[in-house]
């Protein structure tokens, strides 16, 4: 029989296998930030252990900096240690950091793919659930524990237990002004937030092909928010443009050695997946969440589901509970409810592509009064990148916040966090109570929604604006 | 990490059930960017009151804790192993632990020893009786025993063998170091590095 993709690249990464004993995978790249690496390093350091391989580790500063006033020591006295305490282990064991005020400074799922770092067939591991975003080029990428960072900046391997196998095929063509955040989030409320546990997911089918690599890794990035370990997706013609010539891709004879290796990672015709799904792309529309996890959403067209309509008690439970935290009522219309803040980055929607896509919609217009939009590149390269076209002055002409590249408000471990009560509308990928600053209200949207409810004050999709005529 | 093999000290009766990790240690303690110092932070809550077991002297230097059921429910957090390791502790005996907490305690050296809970009952009377009673836990013969007292622990053969031999997750891997070796001279040259 033969091989699913997620499992060719797996046995081509076996050091050691025995029966009863997890798989000894090798990990071919390992991603550092400041939150979860400082107990690792702590670790080696009490056990007397160097790091095994430094030149496939790298470290970036993002979940803590603050993004505006970024030449100034960090305010915040448990951030500031943190990332002390990382560059500190990264000078002591030798390990490249791009710091804050770094040109490839950045959110560690941007920074990898951007570099060129993050390659199809790869093992990619980092103390990060959201590490499935490399998965777009491929890769077998996922997150793990402090303990396994040291395990790995030690052994450059990992004990792993084999996955599950899900196929999720995606048939058909995404209408015009839907996006891969629609699809994925539409994903996730089919399957629910469960409903990939112990699999890893490949992606495919037309509608994938037909995505980039930015719109690949959004839908990569979300796979951990339908329960799943890792997303893939087949590297094709797409990934291969994507990566030539960056930074770290190979060069030379190099390149067409890689290439010859990367055509063969498909998953074959013959293998078998534990788990198939399949979506029809002309089915998904612009999609928001109503609640407090990443798969109670719907359509925008839709109102707020009433809890007593879902079969399951402890989906009623959860509806109920979470309707409370986010103060809607049932029978809303989505599209009424009104946003105080806007939220346009992360490792999902924080690339090129999702700030020009924003940037289209919301050309010639203003920022709703009372709403404040934070506008926060994935990573430093990006940020200049959008200089370079000018799209920071697009942004800024409309009212919003240009803002320095860091994790920022998806999660507000820095200062931007939204105040009690607030409400959001968020390009990143989890709602979670307090998940944005405590109290917060969230609501998951793709950058193009985020720009049209930044301009409409209310969830919107940009079909709702109204035409701007050229003077 | 450290053998385990035949461990004595005293015990703390820890009368409680359904312990878990947000109790014995809270998240405003997992801020810090060490690996150790966080004994601290163990049961920090329940500390604020006087009488509670752990802060009465006649239990100073306790190194095992014999709790009731459901030791180490609620999240995975890694620290719950650790505090507990850096306030003394090299065992915990109990009817029943989460999986979780379970699988963290055996990774970093630290001996969940389940056993009946009329025997978790008898034990807890013999702490609060002699605190000072010498406990042995036989990690070989999986024994424990207390003055009159003589029980079996329930402890997997794996986690048993890796605590015998003080060999931590990272140990085990680097048993393998020379397939380790034998495929990093066998890896692509094009394939990424991040040092030039
Ligand atoms: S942007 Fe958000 S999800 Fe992504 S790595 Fe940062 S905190 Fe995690």
């Amino acid at each position: 029989m033969g091989k699913t993709l997620a499992e060719k690249v797996w046995d081509a990464h076996v050091v050691h296998q025995a029966p009863g004993e997890p798989d000894l995978l090798y990990i071919d790249l390992h991603l550092v930030h400041e939150v979860t690496s400082p107990q690792a390093f702590d670790g080696l350091r009490l056990s007397g252990r160097q790091v095994r391989r430094p030149d496939l580790t790298i470290a970036t500063e993002d979940h803590n900096v603050p993004t505006i006033g970024i030449g100034l020591p960090i305010a915040d006295p448990v951030s500031r240690t943190q990332v002390e305490t990382l560059r500190r282990n990264c000078a002591e064991f030798g390990i490249r950091l791009h710091p804050m005020g770094d040109d490839d400074q950045g959110i560690v799922h941007v920074v990898g793919p951007q570099l060129g770092l993050t390659q199809p067939g790869l093992t990619i591991v980092c103390g990060d659930s959201h590490t499935s975003t490399h998965g777009a080029f491929g890769a077998l990428a996922f997150g793990i524990g402090t303990s396994e960072v040291e395990h790995v900046l030690a052994t450059q391997t990992l004990p792993m237990r084999p996955f599950k196998t899900m196929a999720i095929t995606v048939d058909g063509e995404l209408r015009p002004g839907v996006t891969a955040k629609d699809l994925v989030l539409t994903i996730i409320a089919t399957i629910g937030t469960g409903g990939g546990q112990g699999h890893v997911i490949e992606y495919r089918g037309e509608a994938i092909r037909a995505l980039s690599m930015e719109a690949r890794m959004t839908v990569c990035n979300m796979s951990i928010e339908a329960g799943a370990r890792a997303g893939m997706i087949a590297p094709d013609d797409t990934t291969f443009a994507y990566l030539k010539d960056r930074p770290h891709a190979p060069h030379g004879s190099g390149w067409d050695t890689a290439l010859e290796g990367w055509r063969e990672l498909c998953t074959d015709d013959d293998a078998h997946f534990d788990t198939e799904v399949v979506v029809n792309a002309a089915d998904v529309e612009p999609f928001v969440t109503w609640g407090t996890n990443p798969g109670q959403g719907l359509p925008l067209s839709a109102s707020v589901p009433d809890p007593a309509s879902f079969a399951d008690p402890s989906e009623r439970n959860a509806a109920e509970r979470a309707l409370a935290y986010m103060d809607l009522a049932p029978g809303t219309r989505l599209r009424e409810i009104t946003i105080d803040t806007v939220f346009l980055g992360s490792c999902t929607n924080g690339r090129i592509e999702d700030l020009r896509a924003a940037a289209e919609i919301i050309r010639g217009h203003r920022v709703a009064d009372r709403v404040r939009m934070l506008v926060v590149p994935g990573s430093m390269r990006v940020r200049a990148q959008a200089e370079v076209e000018g799209l920071h002055e697009v942004f800024i002409a409309a009212g919003a916040e240009w803002r320095s590249a860091g994790c920022s408000m998806c999660l507000g471990m820095n200062p931007d966090q939204l105040a009690p009560g607030e409400r959001s509308a968020s390009t990143s990928n989890r709602n979670f109570e307090g998940r944005q600053g405590k109290g917060g209200r969230t609501h998951l949207v793709s950058p193009v929604v985020a720009a049209a409810t930044a301009v409409a004050g209310h969830l919107a999709a940009p079909a709702d604006l109204p035409v701007l005529v050229e003077v | 990490m450290q053998a385990f093999t035949l461990h004595t000290g005293t015990m703390l009766p820890l009368r409680r059930s359904d312990v878990d990790t947000d109790q014995i240690i809270p998240a405003e303690y997992l801020k810090r960017v060490s690996r150790t110092g966080f004994e601290d932070g163990l049961f920090a809550a329940w500390r604020k009151d006087p009488a509670f077991v752990v802060n009465r002297p006649e239990y100073a230097g306790a190194s095992i804790l014999v709790a009731g059921p459901n030791f180490g429910t609620g999240s995975s957090r890694e620290h719950a192993v650790w505090a507990l390791q850096d306030a003394g502790f090299r065992a915990v005996v109990s009817s029943r632990f989460a999986d979780i907490f379970r699988g963290n305690a055996g990774k970093s050296g630290l001996l969940t020893a389940q056993v009946d809970q009329d025997v978790v009952d008898r034990l807890w009377a013999m702490a609060e009786a002699h605190p000072d009673a010498v406990v042995t836990v036989d990690l070989p013969a999986r024994l424990i025993r207390v003055v009159d007292i003589t029980a079996d622990f329930g402890v997997d053969d794996y986690t048993r063998w890796r605590l015998l031999e003080g060999l931590d997750d990272i140990d085990l891997s680097l048993q393998h170091i020379e397939k380790i070796e034998r495929y990093e001279s066998a890896r692509w040259s094009y394939l990424p590095r991040t040092l030039s």
